[in-house]
């Protein structure tokens, strides 16, 4: 193993050598916009300083023997990335983010955080599970997105944070200032041009130094394990391991679709029209970001980097072990009401029994999870507008309130699911394979 | 005189362009109003309508890449054939032989591009609550086309006919087989029962109908191929129309009022 791991390390130092040097000049560029733009000379050494690491690092890395990160970090990073950690993990990271956000709007965090993550990324790099995933070329996007995300949410939070403050001091958003009317022709037609120049380039960069990628032909015998959906259907085929497939392939999909169609009728709130704000629209703000943020872009990522073959769990820096076996206990709610509860066999129906009878046995054994179900969904809606959302019933009207009410309901069903499933190995509430229909 | 003064006063060059060069106020109002291309915009906009900080530019990279996607892929089309026989070797020459083949990686690394700016296209929307009215229709169309880009890159994976491609898109369309009601493995399929004959199987169920075949199989190739290039950019580019034509016709870009 030792000499590989020495081939790999030769394989990736003179990326890692180039990929060091551009943290360097980045926090160069910083440390002179410190110094010449902001005036702020302690704060230009600092940056100097961490340039001149980088660069220091670089040199370390193209000689052939990168800085790795330590065997106990990893496994720790491993753990962590198991279902239960990650999942309330980025949940809680996201909370913690969205509470103090007015601490992480502040430019030199970001500016940390967004080396400690480039750094991180670089050490890890020298793993060779780790890289196998992240340098696969239809992963490198989304690792890109990754970065482009969190650069945008700190954008957005930070003009939403400004924009809050000064509405609270009875001043207008940022945007208001700028109200001067300039000619399309040149201020905006010349930035379209530069983008267009800018992006091509990039384009251009990216197929030179990435070769797109090509597998053997296609073989309808030969399965690969794990088999994976596009990078950008992974989030609906994690949500395959909670929900059957005509829920999770067909149902919320579609549900996702029509709710999002269904945002500008459903959100009454008619402040924080066109500009960035979070207090103005608290509830619409929190809705969009757990369902964008948490439900979708972290299970793709789930899906594209912790998820290898039989559709384990792996850490980060796990071997992709194909023979990994994992313990499947899963139990429906039927068999722990019966079983566990009652102490007694499912009931069933006698052979020869009438399809009446077949279907009323069906539905006394699934009782309780008929029942919950039916409560999740006729229930709650009544219980939360009388309730929490009461002043959102009065002022959406019935049609408006039940639509949003039962889109937040099926949205939060995952989550939901998702804990019942790791808590108590729970499989399915309803379980009717007679009619392929689980839930 | 200059080679440019000459041409810029020849009858071909007057003939295209009905104005003198956008140098002065009066002329780049005109350009704005005469240029097809350019007649998208208004003539004037607030300034922080054009702030990248407000707008990131993410609607305008999406349509670029829409763009290149459809340069690239025309030029590909040219050389790619979508049967079994060659789909394989075509884009193995691409890669091996071909002096363009950067054109393939030019249009997957455009397409991955694309399906994130417009990711990012609408949360920026959705930030800065430019979905209200009077934008809310808007919104539903770019929701739609949200939607046929990840279809389009979806068609799209599969025409390299590798094993990445075909698996991939057989695990993504054998949820159709649990289509409630309309797949053999879905809900409800019993529903459609008559005289004791089911009337969805799985050669009749929605994932037949998608993939044209019960795997995933040459007919699959020829449908996805069509969808690709043809059936979904068709849709798409109508769309576009639309959801820029809607711009203008609600206001233009949101912004405080």
């Amino acid at each position: 193993m030792h000499g590989s791991h020495a081939d790999y390390l030769r394989d990736v130092s003179g990326f890692l050598g180039g990929y060091f040097l551009a943290i360097a000049l980045m926090n160069a560029v910083y440390a002179f916009t410190m110094w010449r733009v902001k005036s702020r000379p302690m704060a230009a050494l600092v940056w100097t300083a961490v340039a001149v690491a980088m660069t220091g690092i670089s040199a370390i890395a193209w000689g052939g023997s990168p800085p790795e990160l330590a065997q106990p970090i990893k496994d720790y990073i491993n753990w962590l990335t198991g279902p239960v950690i990650y999942s309330v993990g980025t949940t809680v990271a996201l909370v913690v983010l969205f509470v103090f956000r007015k601490f992480f709007v502040n430019p030199v965090v970001a500016w940390i955080g967004l080396n400690l993550s480039l750094i991180f990324m670089g050490l890890s790099m020298t793993d060779s599970n780790f890289g196998a995933i992240v340098m696969k070329p239809d992963n490198v996007p989304i690792v890109g997105l990754v970065f482009l995300l969190g650069f945008f949410t700190w954008l957005a939070t930070a003009k939403g944070v400004e924009n809050d403050e000064r509405i609270k001091r009875g001043l207008p958003p940022t945007e208001k200032l700028d109200d001067e009317k300039v000619l399309v022709w040149p201020d905006l037609v010349y930035t379209e041009l530069i983008c267009m120049l800018a992006l091509t380039a990039f384009l251009l960069v990216w197929a030179i130094c990435l070769q797109a990628p090509l597998e053997e032909p296609a073989s309808s015998v030969k399965t690969p394990n794990p088999s994976k959906a596009p990078w950008y259907f992974l989030g609906l085929q994690e949500m395959l391991v909670y929900y059957d497939p005509w829920n999770a392939g067909v149902v919320l999909p579609s549900l996702i679709i029509f709710g999002l169609m269904a945002i500008p009728f459903i959100d009454f709130n008619k402040r924080g029209n066109g500009y960035y704000s979070i207090e103005e629209r608290k509830f619409a703000y929190l809705t969009f970001q757990f369902g964008f943020l948490e439900l979708w872009v972290t299970l793709i990522i789930l899906g594209t980097f912790l998820r290898g073959p039989n559709w384990n769990i792996f850490g980060p820096f796990e071997y992709w072990d194909p023979h990994k076996v994992l313990a499947l206990n899963n139990v429906d709610l039927s068999q722990i009401w019966w079983n566990d509860v009652m102490h007694q066999a499912l009931p069933k129906a006698p052979p020869g029994a009438s399809v009446l009878r077949e279907v009323s046995y069906v539905l006394y054994r699934e009782w309780l999870g008929i029942v919950l179900v039916l409560a999740y969904f006729l229930l709650l809606p009544p219980l939360m507008a009388t309730t929490i959302f009461r002043t959102f019933f009065l002022k959406m009207g019935f049609m408006r309130y039940m639509i949003m009410a039962n889109l937040l309901l099926f949205m939060l069903s995952l989550p939901i699911k998702m804990v019942l499933r790791w808590v108590f190995n729970l499989k399915y509430i309803i379980y009717i394979p007679e009619i392929f229909l689980n839930f | 005189m200059s080679l440019g003064e000459i041409i810029r006063e020849s009858q071909v060059w007057k003939s295209i362009f009905r104005h003198p060069m956008p140098t002065d106020r009066r002329n780049r109002i005109v350009v704005m109003l005469t240029n097809f291309f350019l007649h998208l915009h208004p003539v004037s906009i607030k300034k922080q309508g054009i702030a990248l900080s407000y707008t990131w530019c993410m609607g305008g990279v999406t349509f670029f890449l829409f763009l290149v996607e459809t340069v690239t892929g025309v030029l590909l089309m040219f050389y790619y054939r979508p049967t079994l026989e060659w789909a394989y070797n075509d884009i193995l020459a691409l890669r091996d032989v071909l002096s363009l083949g950067i054109l393939r990686e030019l249009h997957r690394w455009g397409a991955h591009a694309m399906v994130i700016t417009t990711w990012l296209h609408m949360y920026r929307v959705f930030l800065t609550g430019s979905y209200k009215p009077p934008r809310e229709f808007n919104w539903v169309v770019g929701v739609i086309l949200l939607l046929l880009t990840l279809l389009l890159s979806f068609t799209g994976y599969l025409l390299p006919w590798d094993q990445l491609a075909i698996w991939a898109i057989t695990v993504g369309s054998n949820m159709a087989r649990a289509t409630p009601i309309l797949g053999h493995e879905g809900p409800g399929q019993q529903l459609l029962t008559v005289g004791g004959i089911d009337m969805i199987t799985n050669a009749s169920d929605a994932r037949f109908g998608l993939l044209g075949a019960r795997f995933v199989g040459e007919e699959t190739l020829n449908r996805f191929y069509i969808l690709h290039c043809i059936a979904i950019p068709l849709v798409v580019a109508l769309l576009l129309a639309i959801h820029f034509w809607r711009v203008r016709k609600d206001g233009g870009i949101s912004g405080p009022l």
